[in-house]
């Protein structure tokens, strides 16, 4: 590092040159231009080709099958037509299917928020015996890959009689390690003041988590319910596992019984998959910055 | 973390007047928040208990023993393990997974280039490009895995349609067994790159602005810069997505499960250690086998994050 005290003297003099440029200070001008065109240019070339893929799954989906085999290919179709949306409603009890998905999601985004944020206070802001045990055997949960488990959790179910139930799809979801840690870390830089001006006050411990320090991590229940609800939608090897019956799988299950019934007729496959990802891609466009933030925090820990 | 002292210089000081008045004083009240932070803790205990912990002994168990095709289990001891260890397709899935690996750990310098970039100071769009980019990572992988079957169909496909644009052959990428594993190692270094891509912003946003300015003053160009200033700094982030990044990519499943049909002939060539755990589970009925292989995975795992943290003093440099 060079020392602070000659860079300082410089700095004012670069200031201009940055405002009228708009761009990195200290260069010529025309110079500056070309470098951010340039990176305008490989920026987008990423940016398409992480569209691209988009673009032709839609533009499929409107096409007859035997439009969307023809060579050279057309790029729009030459008439927009819903014969496939409509097929993949008709082949599959597809509307069902997103239900599930839907119960899917909520009950495990829900069950998350209550129990992840329940052990976090616990662990941040009370003291109790064996917390650090406790906590230590979380954390283990966390470690462990969900496959070593997914067997012994399907006798589970099984036993409580829930196989190709919708509680099946959720249940082992609904309690997450990851959730009550994030959360915990949350709590723990709160103030502690609050809790014991509510404790003078007369409140108990479910009282002052509730009303006092719940809202002030609202930020933090935001980013893990958006981040739980794409996992839980997504959610393919879970759902396999436990549920058979058509009407009682999620639409990521659905799609694969698409693919087997339709092999190849892919109009019908693209529709299909515009319609499983859309609520995701809504979900985002509406709650972007809880997604970014999410991923940001789950980021941050390392 | 800044309000951690603080809190605990208080808690010093609340324990350290110890007469018996105040001592009697607050234990009632400590004792209720004893009794209630149990509470807090015990449905998501439960909930451990049952679905985690206890599955996580029965695993262990089932990979001592064998199961009857009229239910019954007998114990076995290492034989499962030692049919894993000697299965020709074990080592086949473990080589396929280990390549996932490598080819997941590619999209770490492409997101770090990518977060570089985005950085340049006064570049407009950027909140736009990181919505397109992050776009293929909140998308379904069962939607994503279709999407690209047709992408790289051998007949029709637009992957060989642009191929030939430009004078080159295609070939049936997902059903040759020579491009298979490659053709979904692309696909999922394009539906992460936006996941790292947040990381690495977030890490590059940490860094003080000054460092650049000065060292753009001394003269170091836009590369030099990179070299010097963000990838030193950006090494804690880096540590973090590459930690990620292999616990992921050991764990492959939805892409290779949904892209490889059961008929398609390089089924062998692209199956991950968690596909092939599945067909034994569930296929098979062989949940001896898939129960240890399971946990020799665990145990790949648990070693190559041991490694990395092992190894990270090397070249992490914590501010």
């Amino acid at each position: 590092m060079p020392e602070p005290a000659t860079t300082t003297p410089a700095a004012p003099g670069t200031r201009p040159a940055a405002r009228t440029g708009g761009t990195g200070p200290g260069a010529r001008r025309g110079r500056l231009d070309l470098g951010g065109l340039a990176t305008h240019a490989l920026l987008s070339l990423g940016a398409v080709a992480m569209v691209f893929p988009f673009v032709w799954q839609l533009l499929t989906a409107f096409k007859t099958m035997p439009e969307s085999v023809r060579v050279p290919p057309t790029i729009l179709p030459s008439e927009w037509n819903w014969d496939a949306f409509q097929q993949v409603f008709s082949a599959v009890p597809f509307t069902e299917m997103l239900t599930n998905s839907l119960m899917n999601t909520v009950g495990r985004t829900l069950g998350q928020l209550v129990f992840c944020s329940l052990a976090a206070y616990a662990f941040a802001r009370l003291q109790f015996r064996g917390k650090n045990v406790l906590f230590a055997v979380f954390l283990s949960v966390l470690m462990v890959p969900s496959q070593l488990l997914v067997l012994p959790q399907h006798e589970i179910i099984q036993r409580l009689g829930l196989l190709n139930s919708i509680p099946a799809l959720f249940l082992p979801g609904m309690f997450s390690a990851f959730g009550t840690f994030l959360l915990r870390q949350f709590f723990m830089a709160l103030p502690r003041e609050l809790e014991e001006a509510a404790r003078i006050d007369g409140a108990g411990p479910f009282r002052i988590f509730w009303s006092i320090m719940l809202p002030l991590v609202r930020p933090a229940l935001a980013a893990l319910a958006v981040i739980t609800a794409m996992w839980s939608w997504n959610d393919l090897l879970w759902p396999l596992v436990v549920n058979t019956d058509p009407s009682k799988v999620p639409i990521s299950a659905g799609l694969i019984s698409l693919e087997g019934q339709f092999l190849t007729n892919y109009p019908i496959l693209m529709a299909g998959s515009v319609i499983a990802s859309l609520p995701m891609l809504i979900l985002y466009v509406l709650l972007q910055r809880h997604f970014v933030q999410g991923i940001a925090l789950s980021g941050s820990k390392g | 973390m800044a309000v951690f002292p603080s809190t605990a210089a208080k808690a010093h000081a609340d324990r350290r007047p110890s007469s018996a008045r105040q001592r009697e004083g607050s234990s009632r009240p400590k004792r209720r928040s004893q009794r209630s932070a149990y509470l807090f803790i015990a449905p998501i205990a439960l909930g451990f208990l049952v679905f985690y912990i206890w599955p996580l002994l029965q695993t262990f168990w089932f990979s001592f023993t064998s199961f009857g095709v009229f239910g019954g289990s007998s114990w076995v001891g290492g034989e499962n393990y030692s049919r894993v260890v000697s299965d020709v397709t074990v080592g086949q899935a473990l080589g396929n997974t280990l390549l996932y690996m490598g080819m997941g750990l590619l999209t770490l310098p492409v997101a770090i280039v990518l977060a570089e970039l985005m950085n340049r100071k006064g570049l407009r769009g950027v909140p736009v490009y990181r919505a397109l980019y992050f776009l293929p990572f909140i998308t379904m992988p069962a939607a994503v895995g279709l999407v690209w079957n047709w992408l790289y169909n051998g007949d029709f496909g637009m992957v060989n349609q642009a191929l030939s644009w430009i004078g080159i052959d295609g070939r049936y990428w997902v059903s040759d067994p020579s491009t298979a594993v490659y053709a979904i190692g692309a696909v999922m270094i394009w539906s992460h790159v936006g996941y790292y891509l947040i990381i690495f912003t977030a890490g590059i946003k940490a860094i003080p602005r000054d460092y650049y300015e000065a060292a753009q003053i001394d003269g170091a160009g836009p590369v030099r810069r990179f070299f010097r200033i963000t990838l030193p700094l950006l090494s804690p982030s880096i540590f973090f997505a590459s930690v990620i990044c292999v616990i992921n990519s050991l764990q492959q499943f939805d892409l290779i499960f949904v892209m490889m049909s059961p008929e398609n002939p390089a089924l062998g060539e692209t199956q991950s250690i968690v596909t092939l755990f599945f067909k034994w589970a569930f296929d098979e009925n062989a949940q001896g086998p898939a129960a240890a292989l399971a946990f020799l995975l665990m145990l790949l795992i648990a070693a190559l994050t041991y490694l990395q943290f092992r190894f990270q003093k090397r070249w992490v440099h914590y501010a």
